[in-house]
């Protein structure tokens, strides 16, 4: 009885452990590849009073701040409804909308035609607030700003302007005395919607840098050290001498950063700021008529600061409760309208009028 | 006869069962083994899983993924020797500067301290291992980063810079910075643990040593140190895990640039740190299970050089006991 007990009871127990475990593998769909802990984060825990509707989103970090405040401020205005919104990465937040976890996503890039193909329902993007990046360096002694044209950025992240005194940096600013330094290029390690912005302008601006390089949220970059996130950039552009780095705006506006100024297309060095960025995107507002998710890197306008792009809500066209879909159109429109006072508090450039008025007449296409 | 003789054994066995029922033994040994179960199935599924989710680069890129050095999300084009070379470096030079501090001071800290200085001292190493690694690699960006630059691979490059090792510009950050991050991060470790190993050595081994005339370092070297040899070993091999699988304070120290490079001053990168950088925006099924396949790389390297250490420690045990 005790032999008999002793040999087959690891064995049932180790079977059992397989069964379950066998079970708790094979249920999630195989369209998932996104690990278990991230989809058991969207479990918020309960509130207090519990509210009569809890929309789950997940996505982008870098609108994180201002997304938490709209939510914040319509929930006060509609206690019943809470939006719960986890920053876990574009990446993530498209994994979980695919997988049907959160009721929409968030992402810093648009997504592209191949990946909106592997959808089995159909996305309608929401640009929400602009983001800006700029070029932050380090150069000892140096009190004025400098210009950057955009053949000069890229030259230098192609890694084939090496020096400072570069004729090609030279020639844009007059009158600095540039030191013949090797130029210590950075860029971000983590994939981010800056690296996307950054490399979509290069492409724009370089063939080179299109055919060699490419544009994503991580890339193979030719030269240089990787920070993780705007403070590693800027930590590591602050501790290396002759360093160029590139940051978000709202981390440059809030850290002091020096930066420099970019030419835009029609030839204007341009230093970027809340306004100059809402120029860009009002200038590429007749672009946007068929399809927001066009890029707005490099944009027409005397005043418009060339690297920038939106960010994006991802709200599926079709949401089968009914409930749930008048709550995130009704939420859709307060963004649009009174939800904009609060960008600028955050340093978020707010929505150009144009831009505004497609998007309400894409609210209307969910159904 | 045989089956008479049977009879009382399966009675005997029976009674022993209830009775070790009523002392709670069997009970134990159910719940330990459904613990010890529980944990390696927990390592299982997290091989499975590990491997399930990267089917599509194990297919696409074969055996070529451990051999090419490209990484390139945009032409999806995935290689891990880069991560894997900077892993191995990584941890080795960490071991390196970690072995002799963390060993030497738990000979010190066991053998010839006071106990008191000796607990005061090793309860301030402890705190060291309870910092966050984000502290770490915060530290490391803005005090080590900065010293590396200025000071020590200047002195490097100057008296070694003929070695490849030394050679090419220096940035600060690098392997040999990652090493020295790591390297604190890891020393409390091996210290603390070796420590307890060596006071656990039996008194009377030391007075036998000592009564033979040795000295006091000649009974600690010949004597306590090869007889705690196995204890030092596992406490160097939880160090090496730590460091072999250590994210933030790399990440924020090594360059994070994907290269091969022979100089300890160059940018590398390594598997833990491309992982923890990339995966929250990958998006796209290659990329994706791409990362996750360098996961299965980073288990496969830790089941690899814990084997090794299995291997060494029986190798060393075994000359230890023939040559006593």
């Amino acid at each position: 009885m005790n032999k008999l007990l002793k040999t087959y009871m690891p064995t049932l127990l180790l079977v059992g452990f397989v069964v379950v475990a066998l079970v708790s593998v094979t249920r999630p769909s195989s369209t998932a590849p996104a690990p278990s802990p991230t989809r058991a984060l969207i479990m918020a825990p309960a509130p207090p009073s519990p509210p009569n509707v809890l929309l789950n989103a997940a996505g982008a970090t870098f609108p994180y701040p201002i997304y938490s405040k709209w939510f914040d401020v319509y929930h006060r205005l509609h206690p019943d409804v809470e939006i719960n919104y986890q920053s876990i990465g574009s990446g993530g937040g498209i994994q979980q909308l695919k997988a049907g976890t959160v009721d929409f996503g968030a992402s810093d890039m648009p997504l592209n035609d191949k990946l909106l193909s592997t959808f089995h329902f159909k996305i309608i993007h929401f640009p929400t607030v602009l983001g800006a990046v700029m070029p932050t360096y380090n150069i000892p002694g140096l009190t004025q700003t400098l210009n950057f044209t955009p053949q000069a950025l890229a030259g230098i992240y192609l890694g084939q302007i090496v020096k400072w005194n570069d004729p090609a940096i030279a020639k844009s600013n007059a009158g600095v005395s540039l030191p013949g330094n090797n130029i210590v290029v950075v860029h971000r390690s983590d994939g981010s919607g800056t690296t996307f912005v950054w490399t979509d302008y290069l492409s724009k601006v370089s063939p080179e840098w299109k055919s060699r390089v490419g544009s994503n949220t991580s890339v193979n970059w030719p030269v240089g050290l990787g920070g993780k996130g705007n403070e590693g950039v800027a930590g590591l552009v602050k501790e290396t001498p002759y360093s160029i780095g590139y940051v978000e705006l709202i981390y440059a506006l809030q850290t002091h950063l020096p930066y420099g100024t970019v030419q835009n297309s029609s030839g204007h060095f341009i230093k970027a700021s809340l306004a100059t960025v809402t120029a860009a995107a009002s200038g590429a507002a007749a672009k946007m008529q068929n399809d927001v998710r066009v890029s707005i890197t490099n944009a027409p306008g005397a005043n418009a600061y060339p690297i920038c792009s939106f960010t994006y809500l991802l709200i599926p066209a079709h949401i089968a409760d009914a409930t749930k879909r008048e709550i995130i159109k009704g939420f859709l429109h307060w963004m649009l309208t009174d939800g904009q006072k609060y960008t600028e508090p955050l340093a978020y450039a707010s929505l150009p009028k144009a831009v505004v008025a497609i998007e309400m007449k894409h609210i209307s296409e969910i159904n | 006869m045989a089956a008479g003789s049977r009879g009382p054994e399966a009675a005997a066995d029976a009674r022993s069962f209830a009775a070790r029922l009523r002392n709670g033994d069997e009970i134990v040994h159910l719940i330990t083994l459904v613990f010890a179960a529980g944990v390696c199935l927990i390592v299982c599924l997290l091989v499975f899983e590990l491997y399930r989710n990267s089917s599509v680069p194990r297919h696409q890129f074969g055996w070529d993924f451990f051999v090419s050095r490209t990484w390139d999300p945009v032409f999806d084009n995935f290689g891990a020797l880069p991560f894997i070379y900077g892993t191995v470096v990584t941890s080795a030079l960490s071991l390196l500067l970690a072995i002799p501090l963390g060993v030497g001071g738990a000979i010190f800290l066991a053998e010839f301290a006071q106990p008191r200085l000796s607990d005061l001292l090793t309860f301030i190493v402890e705190l060291l291992a309870a910092v966050p690694s984000v502290i770490f690699g915060l530290l490391g960006i803005f005090v080590v980063v900065p010293i590396m630059r200025t000071t020590v691979d200047p002195i490097l490059q100057k008296f070694f810079g003929y070695l490849p090792l030394f050679s090419g510009p220096i940035y600060g950050v690098g392997f040999l910075t990652a090493g020295v991050v790591l390297a604190i991060m890891i020393v409390p470790y091996i210290l603390s643990v070796s420590r307890e190993v060596l006071l656990a050595v039996p008194p009377d081994q030391r007075e036998a040593a000592l009564s033979l005339g040795a000295t006091r370092w000649e009974s600690t070297w010949q004597v306590v140190v090869p007889y705690a040899k196995t204890g030092i070993l596992g406490s160097i091999f939880l160090a090496l895990a730590r460091a072999l699988g250590e994210t933030m304070a790399v990440t924020m120290v090594i360059g994070n640039d994907p290269k091969i490079s022979s100089s300890l001053l160059a940018p590398g990168y390594t598997i833990a740190a491309v992982i923890a950088n990339e995966f929250t925006e990958a998006t796209g099924k290659l990329y994706l299970q791409s990362l996750i396949e360098l996961g299965l790389v980073l288990f496969i390297i830790t089941v690899i050089l814990n084997g090794l250490a299995r291997l060494l420690i029986l190798a060393t045990t075994q000359r230890g006991s023939i040559r006593s």
